[in-house]
């Protein structure tokens, strides 16, 4: 009973806080302190890793910061809708001392919500990915990890399929998959289509089909890019032709991404596109089912560029913020830089660490060994592209057009790939006229 | 009964009312009772005090807020915002497609005739002699105290290929691979069902209450006339409780033009199982239009004025007398 009346408390102050926000945000910016003991204060982290709030892996290490601060006691807030609350949340004042910037935020909003970091010619010699959060010169997030694209497999079904090398080339892989089809039990390739958030990782493949890192940018300035050639078009004509095909699951609107992981480890799914932060998670499947977690390997993009080379993006995951309205902002920056040069969890989650300079973790050997070129992707005019998307309500980010996409193309809506390219193109253009003004 | 009636005695409230007698009036109010208590006209509205506060706060207000946002540009993050006038509204009504999601809610009207059928049904039946009656009252009305984003994930495994669904089927000797969820002409079918599964014992409920107020010596009256079930239902159970059947289809109607919570959970509007609601939501928190989504909400609350408006003029609220 005690715990409901706290709930009411805790809503209401919410509530209120809510009301009295707005506007007035201090702009004082998160510096490094220079003197560890110095710095005190009680700083809460938000975080979408609840498995890590759960299981104490954070615990472990806010243990180890709490040895170098030792004023600092640091608190972990899992959210389990991260995007979904966070957002809302920033309406208010109250949103941790800490927090990973929500993904929809347009990063010209950034200065409103949290604090400078710092300059980016400084930070920018130390971290990778700082023009992610680059407002006029000032860095606002620093990511700890980065993502390649590309497609996760098992290497084994493929061997039983008789394929041993990376396809080159969308109709290799059409051809691969079919061979897959043909020789062993095993679906494919599964959509994920029900929980609709894989679908979108395919957009963080915007770049690779070209090799170009400026790809994502030039989305600002395209007016169809789901015309022939262009990224969009190859990438969401390879999904379209392997579901047209029946390369997919039979039902996509009952997958389930909890169980596609052990469908993938234990050889029932032979591919799924997902970022390579997805590897060490289907290992831990495999090995849950009794199968080895070496049979998962990680696979480009399969179009290779003018050059003959397979490409694949490194983009950052997450990016740590400090609140602009916390009191303890050295306290914030403190955690931030800790846990991302010196707290190894880059390294525990075999993950790309942001840190300029530090190896590829070994699930990422083959595309170094293989010579996958590893592109950044520019992020000057990200907000106008996620401006023109929003406003054509196509939304390259959330999943709806491409489990339409998947629909027209297992013959559940109308249309074919050509009409729904056309009709992309046609949203994009109207609403990227607006923008321009 | 009839000690209670005495002890409230000819005073307070018929003599308090207009239809009192002149002489029972007193010039000056009396107090009630032993007299130790006063009257004050406030009294009830203190009495009324908590639920306004809460129906202010979380009906009124809201409401009123969002009426404010759909004539601004908001985004739903943005500390400021800008009056664009009746822009949202212009751009809802140029763009017809935005209405073409409420085909959806067609499917969900139909199935909701289907469930206030069925509750009729099971609400006459039960409320006649039946073995294990309270037990299947129970079992009915089970579903709708279930959260319903629990019910979307059960029945998500209900409706897999292969799956509860399918197996059932087989079963009885129907075999057949269907995609419940995944073929279009289903899917809608599929989540009306489940959404009749779960408000069927609702209206179960409110039949039977309506249903037990009739006096039993009607029925008695009937028996004795030779009037068998279906008459007894026809010409007294059904002109009885016409309010509560006329409640259930306004109900229904605005219900199936405000259907979300099934169909998100299950499909996230995936496959052309987008309603009205969750394309609106769409619009808010994928999109960013938070000005746009506030005018379509508040379309969405003048059509089911409107369509509550008509069906009251088209069927009056009359009362019934029993007996």
């Amino acid at each position: 009973m005690r715990r409901g009346w706290m709930a009411v408390a805790a809503a209401t102050m919410v509530v209120l806080t809510a009301c009295s926000s707005g506007g007035g945000s201090s702009s004082s910016a998160a510096t490094a302190a220079a003197d560890p003991a110095k710095v005190s204060g009680d700083i809460t982290v938000l975080t979408n890793r609840t498995d890590q709030v759960t299981d104490g892996t954070l615990k472990k290490y806010a243990d180890e910061f709490t040895k170098l601060y030792p004023n600092v006691k640091v608190k972990f807030e899992g959210i389990t809708d991260y995007e979904g609350e966070v957002k809302i949340r920033m309406n208010t004042e109250n949103y941790g001392d800490v927090l990973l910037i929500p993904q929809s935020l347009s990063v010209s909003r950034y200065p409103t919500f949290f604090s400078s970091l710092g300059d980016a010619s400084d930070l920018s010699r130390t971290f990778d990915w700082t023009d992610y959060a680059n407002v006029g010169g000032k860095v606002y997030g620093l990511a700890n990890i980065g993502v390649a694209t590309g497609l996760v497999y098992n290497k084994a079904v493929w061997q039983q399929a008789g394929i041993t090398d990376w396809p080159t080339s969308q109709q290799a892989f059409i051809d691969d998959l079919k061979a897959v089809k043909a020789r062993t039990q095993a679906t494919p390739y599964y959509t994920n289509y029900h929980d609709g958030w894989p679908l979108r990782q395919w957009t963080d493949s915007v770049g690779v089909p070209s090799c170009d890192s400026k790809a994502k940018d030039a989305l600002a300035t395209t007016a169809e890019p789901w015309a022939a050639g262009k990224d969009l078009n190859a990438i969401d004509g390879l999904l379209y032709s392997a579901v047209h095909e029946k390369l997919t699951e039979d039902d996509p609107t009952t997958t389930n991404w909890e169980n596609s992981k052990t469908l993938l480890g234990t050889g029932k799914v032979a591919t799924m596109a997902l970022g390579s932060w997805a590897i060490p998670q289907i290992q831990a499947a495999a090995k849950a089912a009794g199968q080895n977690p070496d049979d998962i390997g990680y696979m480009p993009f399969p179009q290779a560029s003018s050059d003959g080379k397979l490409c694949s993006v490194v983009q950052p995951d997450y990016k740590y913020a400090v609140n602009t309205h916390s009191s303890h902002k050295e306290a914030a920056r403190a955690w931030i830089d800790w846990f991302i040069t010196k707290s190894g969890s880059a390294q525990a989650e075999e993950a790309i660490s942001s840190v300029k300079g530090t190896a590829l973790p070994s699930t990422l050997k083959p595309f170094e060994d293989k010579g996958v070129r590893m592109i950044p992707q520019a992020q000057e005019q990200s907000a106008v592209v996620s401006k023109i998307d929003k406003g054509a309500e196509i939304g390259l980010d959330t999943p709806d057009y491409r489990q339409k996409l998947v629909d027209i193309a297992r013959g559940a809506a109308p249309g074919d790939r050509n009409s729904y390219f056309a009709e992309l193109d046609k949203k994009w253009s109207e609403s990227q006229k607006t923008v321009a003004g | 009964m009839t000690a209670l009636q005495k002890d409230r005695g000819p005073g307070s409230p018929v003599a308090a009312g207009p239809d009192a007698p002149p002489d029972a009036a007193p010039p000056v109010r009396t107090p009630r009772g032993r007299g130790t208590r006063r009257y004050w006209w406030f009294t009830p509205w203190l009495y009324l005090l908590a639920p306004l506060v809460l129906l202010v706060t979380f009906t009124y207000l809201p409401i009123a807020d969002m009426l404010g946002y759909s004539f601004t540009d908001w985004d739903g993050i943005s500390p400021t915002h800008e009056n664009v006038g009746a822009e949202n509204y212009t751009d809802l009504f140029t763009r017809p497609e935005l209405f073409k999601v409420f085909l959806v809610s067609g499917v969900y009207l139909v199935a909701s005739f289907v469930q206030i059928a069925a509750a009729l049904y099971f609400a006459t039946v039960l409320s006649f002699k039946a073995r294990f009656r309270n037990l299947f009252k129970g079992i009915l009305f089970f579903p709708y105290l279930i959260n319903g984003v629990a019910i979307g994930f059960v029945f998500l495994y209900f409706f897999q290929p292969g799956g509860t669904l399918d197996s059932l089927l087989q079963v009885v000797g129907l075999h057949g691979h269907h995609l419940w969820l995944g073929d279009p002409d289903l899917v809608n079918k599929s989540l009306a069902g489940v959404s009749v599964w779960r408000y069927t014992g609702l209206n179960m409920v409110l039949f039977l209450g309506a249903i037990q107020s009739i006096p039993p010596h009607l029925y008695e009256a009937a028996a004795l006339d030779g009037a068998n079930s279906w008459q007894r239902f026809r010409h007294i159970i059904a002109p009885s409780i016409k309010p509560i059947i006329s409640l259930s289809v306004i109900l229904a109607i605005s219900g199936s033009l405000a259907v979300f919570e099934i169909p998100y959970v299950m499909t996230g509007g995936a496959n052309g199982s987008e309603t009205f609601v969750i394309q609106t939501v769409k619009l808010a928190f994928k999109f960013d239009k938070v000005g746009l989504a506030s005018a379509s909400a508040v379309v969405l609350l003048v059509l089911i004025l409107i369509v509550t408006w008509i069906q009251r003029r088209l069927v009056p609220e009359e009362r019934v007398e029993l007996s």
